[in-house]
This record gives structure tokens, C-alpha cells and sequence, in this order.
């Protein structure tokens, strides 16, 4: 018998290799396992991707306050009883006050002046109710909806809040920004009005991002 | 055509939908009490009655008068008896000119059906009409006496 053969054999085949394989081929598998957990469990790349995402939220959301703080749409969103005219945002002329629902007071209610369409004869702005193009829609945003002189936490954190918002969740409020003719209006302000620079399909696909991406604002003391 | 109630009378007019109202008052309808005085919605010359509220006709285009009901300072006497402001403005001597003074009218008659008791507060805030000849204190007396007449009357 060749010897060298003999010893070359009894190597290939020793009785105890087999569970030893197995057992280190299991190690293997199991370390493996306890790795792709880690990853999940919010200390790997996960939680950086949740951070990036909030991250483009919060950007999102610093567009849209450019907007919403606009002198078109933050004139009827006063944060006292009388709206706003002008890029100045002076006190509307002639003392017109908000009143007891948010529509003036008698003898002055917005719709008074203000009817269904912008006026091109008299100059006044005009907008319609979503149903009824005939009747008119103007009116201010409730107190508790008043933006004049927050900064963005502050606003964030007052349009998101449910008990001032008129019970409204993101989406509603994505919606409102989206159809909302008085809303429109800010695009269509008439004659020797501004309009939103940026144009509104392009601030409804921002408000889109932000709410996909967790509709997130700031917080007061930077986030 | 458009068609319109104006001081209880159906009206049919033919003019272009985006005309004011005051226009069509003055020059189609032919009443001429209500006035025009910036045409921006301002001074309150032009103040009408459309449905139940006061509106400045110089920035109201006639096709949200359609199927409505206006009255203008012309229909708010009932025949020949005065509407009891009409009858305050002339116990007071309010006007001076005169050419703002149906609008003042108009603006009252509204508020007082609204708040039968008004305080000085509520007629600076709810009566901002403009008046060239100055006749503001004059204006809230006769507010504070239409008031009282209305009251009278109603007793
Ligand atoms: S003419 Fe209409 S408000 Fe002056
Ligand atoms: S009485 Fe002359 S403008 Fe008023």
C-alpha cells in the first residue's frame, strides 16, 4: 500500500470533520443574521435614510412658508381683526374689521366690495365660492389661523395643530392649498397685484413632497 | 338680458353682464338717488341693498345682480311715508351737499336691522362711508335718532 496515499486519505475523510463543518458553516449563517438585524434596528443605515428623508421634509416645508407667507395670502390670515392690503401689508383702508365670523361687520362685510371674480373696472379682488361661481368667497382666515408674525416653527406648529386648524390633517390641508379658490386667487391677484412667484402646480407638487416624505416642520429651537 | 328685482319690481336689462350695477341703476333703470363718487369701492356713494346686505354697486357687476333683489335709496319709504332714517337725516339736517348722503342712508337702514342699538363704536366701524363736506358728527346723531324713531314705531 502506498503510504503516502494512506496518509493523504485518512486526512480527506476523518470522522469528526463532518460536525465540525456543520457547525461552523452554521456560526457563519447565524453571525450573519445577527448583522442584517443590526442594520435594521435603527443604528445603521436606516436611521440615516429616516433623517435624509425628514431632512427633505423640513426643506419642503421652508418652500411652502415662502409662500404662505406671501403678502397674498397672508393679508387675510391677520393675526387681529383687521386684514392686510398691499406688499406693505398697511391695515386695509377704511377700517374694515374682521367681525364675529371672519366675513366683516354689518354694514362692512367683505362681500360688500369684494365679489366673485377680480373687478377690472373698480380695482377690488374678487373670488368665487368652490360651487358657485356667481357667490362670492372672500373672507379672512380665523383668528386662530393667524400667520402674521410667527416665524416658521411658529407657523408650522399652528397650521399642523387640529384644534386650530379647523380639525384639518395634512392631506386636508394639501387639498385646501391645491383647490381652494381663495387660495387660487394668490396666483390671479389681478391688475397691479404681485402674484406667488413660483407657479401653483409647482407649489402643489412641494406640498405633495412634504407630505409624502412625513409633512414635517420645525422646531422652535432648530431641529 | 338680464333680469333683476329692483324696489319690489321685476326688471329685465340689457346690458353687458360686467357693467356696475350702479351703472345700470343710473343710466338703464333710471333712478338716479344713488351716486357715484371714486367708482373704487371706497367712499360708499354708490351703497345699494342687494338680498339682505349693503353693497358698494360700483364694484358689483350685474351679473351677480341676476334673479336678486336690489333696493336702492328710492325704495326703502313705504309710499309716501319716509323710511324712519330718512326721517332722522332731516330731524338732524345731516347733509350739506347732499351728494353722499343716500349712501349714508342705504348703510344705515342695514345696520339698524342688524343691531337695532347701536353704540358710537359700532356706526364708526360699520358706517365708513366718505363724506367731502365733513357731516360725520352730524351723520352719528342721526344714526342714534333713527334708532329711537324706529323703536317709536315699532311701539
Ligand atoms: S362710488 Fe362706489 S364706493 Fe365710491
Ligand atoms: S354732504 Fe357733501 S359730500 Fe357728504
Amino acid at each position: 500500500m502506498n503510504l503516502f496515499f494512506k496518509k493523504t486519505a485518512s486526512v480527506k475523510n476523518p470522522k469528526w470533520q463532518r460536525p465540525v463543518l456543520l457547525a461552523a458553516i452554521c456560526l457563519v449563517l447565524l453571525l450573519s443574521m445577527v448583522r442584517c438585524k443590526s442594520n435594521n434596528n435603527n443604528n445603521g443605515y436606516v436611521s440615516i435614510d429616516k433623517k435624509s428623508v425628514k431632512e427633505e421634509s423640513l426643506r419642503h416645508f421652508e418652500e411652502i412658508t415662502k409662500v404662505l407667507q406671501h403678502p397674498r395670502c397672508i393679508n387675510c390670515h391677520p393675526n387681529d381683526n383687521y386684514p392686510r392690503q398691499g406688499d406693505d401689508m398697511h391695515k386695509h383702508l377704511f377700517n374694515v374689521q374682521r367681525g364675529p365670523d371672519d366675513r366683516g361687520i354689518t354694514g362692512m362685510k367683505c362681500t360688500s366690495c369684494h365679489q366673485a371674480s377680480n373687478n377690472l373696472i373698480s380695482g377690488v379682488p374678487g373670488a368665487p365660492q368652490p360651487n358657485d361661481s356667481l357667490a362670492s368667497r372672500w373672507h379672512l382666515a380665523p383668528l386662530s389661523m393667524g400667520w402674521i408674525g410667527l416665524d416658521d416653527a411658529e407657523l408650522g406648529a399652528r397650521l399642523l395643530d387640529k384644534k386650530q386648524n379647523g380639525n384639518m390633517s395634512p392631506k386636508d390641508l394639501v387639498e385646501h392649498m391645491t383647490d381652494d379658490p381663495l387660495v387660487l386667487w394668490a396666483w390671479d391677484p389681478g391688475p397691479g397685484r404681485e402674484p406667488i412667484p413660483i407657479p401653483h402646480d409647482e407649489f402643489v407638487e412641494i406640498l405633495e413632497k412634504w407630505l409624502e416624505t412625513g409633512a414635517e416642520v420645525p422646531k422652535k429651537n432648530k431641529d | 338680458m338680464i333680469k333683476f328685482k329692483i324696489n319690489g319690481t321685476v326688471t329685465e336689462v340689457n346690458d353687458d353682464p360686467e357693467t356696475p350695477l350702479l351703472w345700470v341703476i343710473r343710466d338703464s333703470v333710471g333712478l338716479k338717488g344713488t351716486k357715484f363718487g371714486c367708482g373704487k369701492a371706497f367712499c360708499g356713494a354708490c351703497s345699494v341693498h342687494v338680498e339682505d346686505q349693503v353693497v358698494r354697486s360700483c364694484s358689483f357687476p350685474l351679473k351677480y345682480a341676476a334673479g336678486k333683489s336690489v333696493t336702492t335709496i328710492e325704495g326703502i319709504s313705504d309710499g309716501q311715508e319716509l323710511h324712519p332714517v330718512q326721517k332722522a337725516w332731516i330731524e338732524e339736517q345731516v347733509p350739506q351737499c347732499g351728494y353722499c348722503q343716500s349712501g349714508f342712508i342705504m348703510s344705515t337702514v342695514k345696520l339698524l336691522e342688524k343691531n337695532p342699538n347701536p353704540s358710537d363704536e359700532d356706526i364708526n366701524n360699520s358706517i365708513t362711508n366718505l363724506c367731502r363736506c365733513g357731516t360725520y358728527s352730524r351723520v352719528r346723531k342721526a344714526v342714534h335718532k333713527s334708532a329711537e324713531l324706529i323703536k317709536k314705531e315699532q311701539n
